[in-house]
């Protein structure tokens, strides 16, 4: 027996006394299956909301009391099969073995009953005992589909619970089975599927050979099944597990039998097909369902862009106009109040301290709560799509163009949104399940012109470009959109070339949507953002204000300028002075920052401002100007939303390098080019 | 048998029926069509196939949605019993 500790080995607990403490419940089940319904209906707000040790997967777990007993509820990532390919998998997978909940519920879709049950053939070679709850029995029936739970619960050997969780139908029954398996009042005496044959051999041979040396609590016959699975997380750590001769021969009597994975998928639904035979009826076959009739408007390549496009602009249009309002009444109502009121008490303290407090802290906070209307609305209308089934439809629209650059479909949606704030858009690029898509969508989001940096275009362009103002701000525009399309491009061939991502999607049915689900997951998102992200943004909002208001009374004289003053040799290379750059690092906190700050640093008395900026800079810097400050840092909500959803710095500094270089090397090659043809001069 | 020589995936109209013949594309992209229902010997009806772009077809009572270069890597008899399902033309016209 090998001690070492290795990523699968689980740590041997005593017996359970399932009386005294709440039963652990791992909540699993494929993707599209009302997990998340079931899940909100059982824990409802008071779910915690944290991450998978190490892993970029939010964790949700909550308790619930039904009948006098306590249950703890872990809901694990939605996944089709336990095989190590994707990071959710792999979580799930390990939690089971390393945190052996006292029993797996897993939940089944009514309407995809063989498919969905590849996930139980699986989970039954685990040694935690399995509940069956099948959903959405309605939306099934609907599709002629008729199933028998007592008939399936005979051939399995394990509870099955018929539920419509959208009604809240069946759920308690659930708990209910899985509290009888754990105090032994309910049978569980599972069929477990068994290799075909043609394989039977080598899967003995294989299983004899791991057996002695696989670690405890991990059980050997599942182990030697994924290995000739070509797992690879077990098969690096057959590797390590193994001594060097048994390695070898297990390593060759695998790659004599590479088709042995077939064999293996090919035996479990052989296996499901036996259970379900008797329990599924079809009474009605060939007639077209809402599904199917809706859908060839919904994935056409014509209608289905239009449809796309219109519900999109629906989206926006309610993030915007309706949460708008709300944003002004916030900052009126609540910002402006507190802010007037704290400098009121502070009226006696000393200047630095209030004004750190209120100009710093509190307008930090108020960025923050700012926020929180427009994160609201999106995520109520992201949850409506998401539970509707429509999200995949727009994603299968919009492959095609999307993966051009290394996006999957659903990167649209986040993209799109982007234009109106990146902030949600970073956050709504939780949707994509591939970690490379989901990744490479947080990196390009940023160089989506936001309506903060657009709002800036709308103000400076007319005051530098009086003549073609809107041609200029077009070109612009259209020049950032390329940028983006050229670093999808590069990011795609050279940071994720290897990771190419198969495009391999479900389309759910329809489903009508369940608004407690949709609530759930607009607050807990809107509350995680404001938790984790509200320490960044206030701390950056006063460290800027302490760097734009020392050690000199006006901002000339500040760090900010000294700072500005270093970096002029690299600014000039763009033909921007420190004052610019100056207005350029303002803008940090808040993009539309950038305005007030070349009123303050330009400022004449009895000048206009854009007279001022115009007689001061040629047309060459002022484009180099909007070229950087368009494509230059996110602002620092962003960068706190980047950093909460890839839950690394590294990826966080990744992103700001990346704008950075972007902004720094096109500005550049703008203003030379400007200056090239002629535009260096003063005046227009 | 319709067909002894497999067709490819990405090249069948809407509405045809057949029988996935072969996955290829290596372990780990059939182990995850398999988990998805799409093995050898699995009955698959194209819903959608423009020619370009993405596809859409159904396997296991379910719609999967395949990419272009994806679709290529499945190969498939054409089904044996005709009358399960109307013919290629007025299941897409239907």
């Amino acid at each position: 027996m090998n001690a070492n500790p290795q990523t699968l080995s689980p740590t041997p607990t005593p017996p359970r006394q399932a009386e005294l403490r709440p039963l652990v419940i791992g909540l699993a089940g494929q993707p599209n299956v009302g997990k998340s319904t079931v899940f909100s209906l059982l824990t409802g707000l008071s779910a915690e909301v944290g991450n998978w040790p190490g892993r970029t997967v939010e964790r949700r777990e909550g308790d619930v009391r039904i009948d006098g007993r306590e249950f703890r509820i872990v809901d694990l990532p939605g996944t089709y099969s336990l095989t190590s390919n994707s990071e959710e998998e792999r979580i799930a997978r390990e939690f089971i073995l390393r945190e052996q909940p006292d029993v797996v519920v897993m939940l089944a879709d009514a309407a995809a009953l063989e498919r969905n049950l590849y996930l139980l053939a699986e989970l039954l070679l685990l040694p935690i005992p399995v509940v069956l709850g099948v959903n959405m029995v309605d939306v099934a029936r609907r599709e002629g589909i008729e199933f028998d739970a007592h008939v399936l619960e005979a051939a399995l050997g394990l509870p099955v619970v018929p539920m419509v969780a959208s009604r809240n139908e069946g759920v308690a029954d659930l708990l209910a089975a899985a509290a009888a398996v754990v105090d032994g009042r309910q049978r569980f005496a599972p069929d477990r599927p068994e290799i075909a044959t043609a394989h039977r051999e080598v899967y003995e041979r294989v299983h004899a050979l791991v057996r002695p040396s696989v670690p405890a609590g991990l059980p050997a016959d599942w182990a030697a099944l994924k290995l000739l699975e070509g797992d690879r997380e077990i098969t690096e750590a057959a590797r390590q597990w193994l001594p060097a001769d048994r390695w070898n021969a297990v390593h060759a009597m695998l790659r004599e039998h590479e088709d042995a994975v077939l064999d293996v998928a090919g035996a479990r639904y052989e296996w499901i097909g036996r259970m379900v035979r008797a329990a599924v009826r079809r009474p009605r076959l060939g007639q077209v369902s809402f599904t199917d009739r809706f859908d060839r408007i919904a994935t056409h390549p014509g209608w289905g862009l239009g449809l796309l496009l219109s519900v999109f602009g629906v989206v926006f249009w309610l993030t915007f106009s309706v949460a708008g309002p709300v944003q002004e009444w916030l900052e009126e109502a609540l910002v402006a109040r507190a802010a007037d009121w704290l400098s009121a008490v502070l009226v006696t303290s000393p200047a630095w301290l209030s004004g750190i407090l209120v100009d710093g802290m509190l307008a930090g906070a108020g960025v923050v709560l700012t926020f929180v209307p427009i994160l609201f609305v999106f995520f109520i209308a992201l949850g409506f799509l998401e539970d509707t089934g429509y999200q995949s439809r727009m994603a299968y629209v919009m492959d095609r163009f999307m993966h051009r650059i290394g996006l999957h479909g659903k990167s649209f949606l986040p993209l799109f949104l982007g234009f109106g704030c990146n902030v949600p858009a970073v956050m709504g690029s939780r949707v994509i399940e591939s970690r490379s898509a989901r990744l490479i969508t947080i990196m390009l989001t940023p160089f989506v012109p936001c309506s903060a940096r657009l709002l800036v275009l709308a103000f400076l362009v007319p005051l530098f470009f009086p003549v073609y103002p809107a041609l200029v701000a077009w070109g612009l525009v259209v020049g950032n959109l390329l940028v983006l399309v050229l670093v999808g491009l590069l990011l795609d061939r050279l940071a994720f070339g290897r990771e190419r991502l198969a495009f391999v999607m479900e389309m759910p049915l329809y489903h009508v949507p369940n608004p407690r689900t949709i609530l759930v997951f607009a607050v807990t998102n809107v509350w995680t953002f404001v938790k984790r992200a509200a320490t960044i943004i206030v701390l950056a909002s006063m460290i800027i204000w302490l760097l734009v208001n020392y050690p000199g009374e006006h901002v000339n004289d500040s760090y900010l300028a000294m700072f500005g003053r270093l970096l002029e040799p690299v600014g000039s290379l763009m033909g921007l002075d420190w004052r610019l750059i100056v207005a350029t690092l303002s803008a940090f906190v808040a993009k539309e920052n950038s305005i007030a700050a070349l009123g303050i640093i330009f400022g004449e008395e009895g000048q206009a401002l854009g007279a001022t900026l115009a007689m001061a800079l040629t047309p060459a810097t002022a484009l180099a100007f909007l070229v950087l400050n368009i494509l230059f840092v996110p602002c620092v909500a962003t960068v706190a939303a980047v950093r909460q959803e890839t839950r690394s710095w590294g990826w966080t500094a990744a992103s700001c390098a990346l704008m950075l270089a972007s902004a720094l090397l096109f500005s550049t090659l703008v203003y030379q080019a400007a200056v090239m043809v002629g535009l260096g001069a003063g005046g227009v | 048998m319709a067909s002894i020589l497999p067709f490819v995936l990405s090249d069948l109209p809407d509405g045809f029926c057949g029988i996935v013949a072969k996955v290829t594309g290596g372990r780990e992209f059939t182990a995850r069509l398999a988990a998805m229902g799409l093995t050898a010997g699995t009955e698959i009806v194209i819903l959608q196939n423009r020619g370009f772009g993405p596809m859409l077809a159904r396997v296991r009572d379910t719609r999967i949605a395949l990419g272009r270069a994806q679709a290529g890597l499945v190969t498939v008899y054409e089904c044996q019993s005709a009358d399960a399902f109307p013919d290629a033309d007025s299941a897409a016209s239907g």
